[in-house]
């Protein structure tokens, strides 16, 4: 067996090429060997949701995911999310709202609320709370990041 | 500026995903520290064996042995050692043995399984009843970390001539914190000049905490050691005391390997070893005459304080204080007692013990209205506390209080009595879903407990910069409560400056004073009103040595004191807290004001039981409080809301199971805290009564919202369910069942 694998992938629209563990999470080479620590650990196990990213398009967790699942993907974390240095409708809401406290589930957070608006542009309260069921956070209480969701939703219907 | 909700400083970089956790600060060449603990819950240490199959050589090994200096913890007490040495007697489960690091993560965790713990085991005490028994004797001679008597007349004259008398027996159990971001510490050690030079970055509530431990761990004057706080991922107590603890462990690993240490715990290590709510245990005896006016009161309150003192025996003043809740009484008897067992040592977290006894005080006013015959609502109004009333320790209520009129606020909004009155119909009904509303009514007080803000005597700043804009100088973390925006409000309104001029500078020991540990509900009030002196100061400063002329505007001010830091190179102004002349305090008796305010609240519960299930809805929250002058509404709402979910998850499914006195459910998938899909809206109302001892009026906030729930909830059971043993929380769904079958089997 190699000792590092050659991985490359397309990181928040940038092709990256990065040589990793072959038994390395995706969440490790995100952080460790890109350096791209927005997207965070909280459990390691897929309970909390911190670490959630976009996956070919799809929410994950990415401490459950060998990183070489990740070859050739499309990869999107929390960092991109803003387009030049302007917040995504979904982060202006959260900063609106004081959607984030901590601010430790919110990179997760964040990309679970934006797939959420992917999938259902005009979610009611109870889809929204199902849909980031799977994101713990224990500072909020969860009623501003509802907030900011149903705001980011109304904008997004505006526009 | 005060009473806007201004958005907070720190999140765009939040949502950016750009904010620096610990864990996130690239440090290059780090080692990664571990730290093999004890899997005995006493014993003596023997010896240790390192195994087969590691390239020991290539690790940084640090044993007891070692240690430079004290090897103790500074805390409350200092008793608790940094890592247990050959001979001597571990005491619980979790305990620090060795500490490892190499330059490989997974190598590292490896080597860590491979170190074996020779140990000569002794017989273990594991909770409280074994620890009053004595049946063995692990801490002093009674296995007492404190005991506290609080007494007002004499109850024991009472009893006889009281119409009524009523007694109940109270449990709470543990409850971990679940801060999203771990335990995380990040340490070099230079040696320069000669000397030793410590610097430790974390996630901690109280920098000079771990400043104090750190000089004491190797024996250094104040200047060689620096702490830096970084971005904290939720601590709520949690990290008050413990960072002292992994602080000393990652700085004594950076010490002897001469390179930086990254000491990261895990999920699994973090809930097993760091601290926890105290469980506790109240006995309460209550007298009343025969219209419901309470008589007398005396309660025997015991927490499980551990195998060291840690914060208990703080812990337990608050509790003991809030023990009689807030109703006048003429016979107060309070006996407390923190005692020792052989578990992994709780420690702060939000409420502090007030939570602990307010529980068994606010379920046990339901049981005494049940048993008098009274609504909950009448039995309360009758004894509340007002104007002129003492408490307790003699404390004098100087604020013209209505705690009747928040009652019936909250149960207006909750609609209480209508949905009694539905309720006690439809749960005559055949189906499984049980309705029930039930309230509880409390208070927190603000600031430490006692003469502590005398001892802290904080001290915070105000200082200008090159570009005319103002930084606060204060060793306060934020740990998501919003401290950088509400500081920055509070020196924008003294200053009357808008809130972008000032921002928080960072809080790292070698530039900011210490205005005190993170805790306490107090960096709002205590502090805040320190940063207001400071601010006051400054502005003077600046018209004295003729560099601003008052009125002036927001572009003058800024001129000024760009002049100024142009002119003399550094402005700035402290403050410090100065003990209010009519708050008196006397530690040995217990006797006096044992803090400057309150804040007061009631809170609402409805729930939706399913006797198929066993499964408890809450279906309504109301949160009534009256906690002085809001400064940020919007963040002050996140801090009700989000600590109604904690108080929530404790009342009815935060279980942490032990076995030998360790947390065995040390994943968050086995310890339930609640998601998105578990909680209503959290409603929110704020009752603002400006208190002379806050900036612009404000008190305390924090903790408060963790006393109410448990009880509310627990109360609005019974009203669904009818009487039950409800006497412990949590109240989960395998309890409930146990007591529902207790009342079918007579």
């Amino acid at each position: 067996m190699a000792d590092r694998i050659n991985l490359v992938m397309k990181l928040n629209g940038e092709e990256r090429s990065v040589n990793v563990h072959p038994f390395a999470r995706l969440l490790d080479v995100l952080r460790e060997d890109l350096r791209l620590t927005g997207t965070k650990e909280g459990c390691g196990e897929g309970e909390c949701g911190a670490c959630t990213i976009f996956l070919n398009g799809q929410v994950v967790n990415s401490c459950l995911v060998p990183a070489v699942q990740a070859q050739g993907a499309e990869v999107i974390t929390v960092e991109g999310l803003a387009r030049g240095g302007e917040l995504s409708p979904i982060q202006a809401a959260f900063v609106a709202h004081n959607g984030a406290q901590c601010g430790f589930c919110t990179p997760g957070m964040l990309v679970a609320a934006t797939d959420l608006l992917n999938r259902c542009p005009n979610p009611t309260e109870d889809e929204i709370r199902d849909g980031l069921a799977g994101n713990l956070c224990r500072c909020t209480g969860y009623s501003k990041i509802l907030d900011a969701v149903q705001t980011a939703a109304a904008d997004g219907a505006s526009r | 500026m005060i009473g806007a909700s201004s958005h907070r400083k720190e999140g765009r970089a939040k949502v950016m995903g750009t904010a620096i956790y610990t864990d996130d600060k690239f440090v290059p060449d780090a080692l990664h520290g571990v730290t093999v603990r004890s899997q005995v819950p006493r014993g003596i240490l023997k010896g240790i064996h390192f195994g087969g199959g590691i390239p020991w050589a290539e690790f940084t090994i640090v044993t007891a042995a070692d240690i430079p200096g004290k090897n103790l913890v500074a805390s409350v007490m200092h008793d608790q050692p940094f890592l247990v040495g050959i001979g001597e007697e571990i005491t619980h489960m979790e305990q620090p043995v060795v500490l490892l690091a190499h330059s490989n993560r997974h190598l590292a965790e490896r080597a860590r399984l491979a170190v074996a713990l020779e140990v000569e085991e002794l017989p273990a005490i594991l909770d409280i009843q074994a620890s009053l028994d004595l049946e063995q004797v692990i801490y002093g001679t009674h296995n007492l970390l404190k005991e506290i008597r609080i007494q007002k007349g004499d109850p024991s004259k009472v009893w006889d001539r009281a119409a009524h008398v009523i007694e109940g027996e109270y449990f709470t159990g543990a409850q971990e914190q679940m801060y999203l971001e771990t335990n995380a510490m990040v340490a070099v050690v230079e040696e320069k000049d000669a000397q030793t030079w410590v610097t430790v970055w974390g996630s901690l509530q109280c920098p000079y905490y771990v400043h104090g431990a750190l000089k004491q761990l190797f024996g250094l004057p104040e200047d060689r050691v620096r702490v830096v706080a970084m971005e904290m991922g939720g601590a709520f107590g949690g990290k008050e005391d413990y960072p002292s603890v992994n602080g000393g462990h990652a700085a004594l690993l950076a010490w002897k390997s001469g390179k930086p240490v990254k000491l990261i715990y895990d999920r699994e290590e973090d809930l097993a070893c760091t601290t926890k709510r105290h469980p506790s245990r109240s006995r309460l005896k209550t007298a009343f005459d025969a219209e419901g006016h309470l008589l007398a009161l005396e309660t025997d309150f015991v927490i499980d304080g551990g195998a060291y003192a840690t914060m208990s025996p703080v812990v337990l003043s608050r509790g003991a204080i809030h023990a009689a809740g807030l109703y006048r009484c003429p016979h107060v008897k309070v006996h407390a007692r923190a005692v020792a067992t052989n578990t992994p040592p709780p420690g702060a977290f939000r409420g502090f013990g007030a939570p602990q006894s307010l529980f068994a005080m606010e379920r046990h006013m339901d049981i005494c209205a049940r048993k008098l015959g009274l609504d909950p609502v009448e039995l309360r109004r009758k004894n509340f506390l007002r104007l002129g009333d003492t408490m307790a320790t003699g404390q004098v209520i100087r604020e013209d209080l209505d705690l009747g009129g928040l009652m019936d606020r909250a149960l207006a909004e909750i609609g209480y009595h209508d949905k009694r009155a539905a309720f006690a119909i439809t749960n005559q009904g055949e189906g499984p879903i049980k309705r029930g509303v039930g309230f509880s009514v409390f208070m927190h007080g603000c600031g430490f407990t006692g003469s502590g803000e005398s001892y802290l005597a904080s001290v915070a700043g105000v200082e200008g910069l090159a570009d005319g804009t103002v930084s606060i100088l204060a060793a306060s973390t934020e740990m998501g409560q919003g401290k950088n925006t509400v500081f920055s409000q509070i020196v924008a309104e003294a200053l009357k400056l808008p809130y972008e001029l000032v921002d928080v500078a960072e809080v790292d020991t070698d530039r900011v004073p210490n205005s005190g540990p993170t805790v306490a509900s107090r960096s709002t009030m205590m502090v805040g009103r320190i940063l207001e002196d400071a601010a006051i100061g400054f502005k003077q400063s600046l018209v004295q040595q003729g560099f601003l002329q008052e009125p002036y505007t927001p572009e003058s001010f800024q001129v000024a004191v760009a002049k100024a830091v142009a002119t003399l190179g550094s402005v700035k102004c402290y403050g410090q807290y100065h003990r209010p002349p009519n708050i008196v305090w006397n530690d040995s008796t217990y006797q006096g004001d044992a803090y400057p305010t309150f804040s007061w609240a009631c809170y609402a519960a409805e729930v939706a039981v399913d006797l198929d299930t066993y499964e408890v809805k809450v279906e309504d929250f109301v949160t009534v409080q009256e906690v002085g002058r809001v400064v940020n509404p919007r963040l002050a709402a996140g801090q009700v809301e989000g600590g109604v979910a904690q108080g929530i998850g404790w009342g009815l499914w935060e279980e942490v199971t032990t076995k030998q006195g360790r947390m065995i459910n040390n994943q968050m998938t086995n310890y339930i805290i609640p998601t998105s899909a578990d909680l209503p809206r959290i409603q929110v109302v704020f009752l603002e009564n400006a208190h002379p001892a806050g900036p612009g009026g404000a008190k305390g906030i924090g903790e408060l919202p963790m006393d109410g729930p448990a009880p509310a909830l627990l109360n609005a059971l019974e009203g669904a369910l009818g009487p039950l043993r409800l006497d412990e929380v949590p109240m989960t769904p395998e309890r409930l069942l146990q007591r529902c079958e207790e009342v079918s089997h007579g």
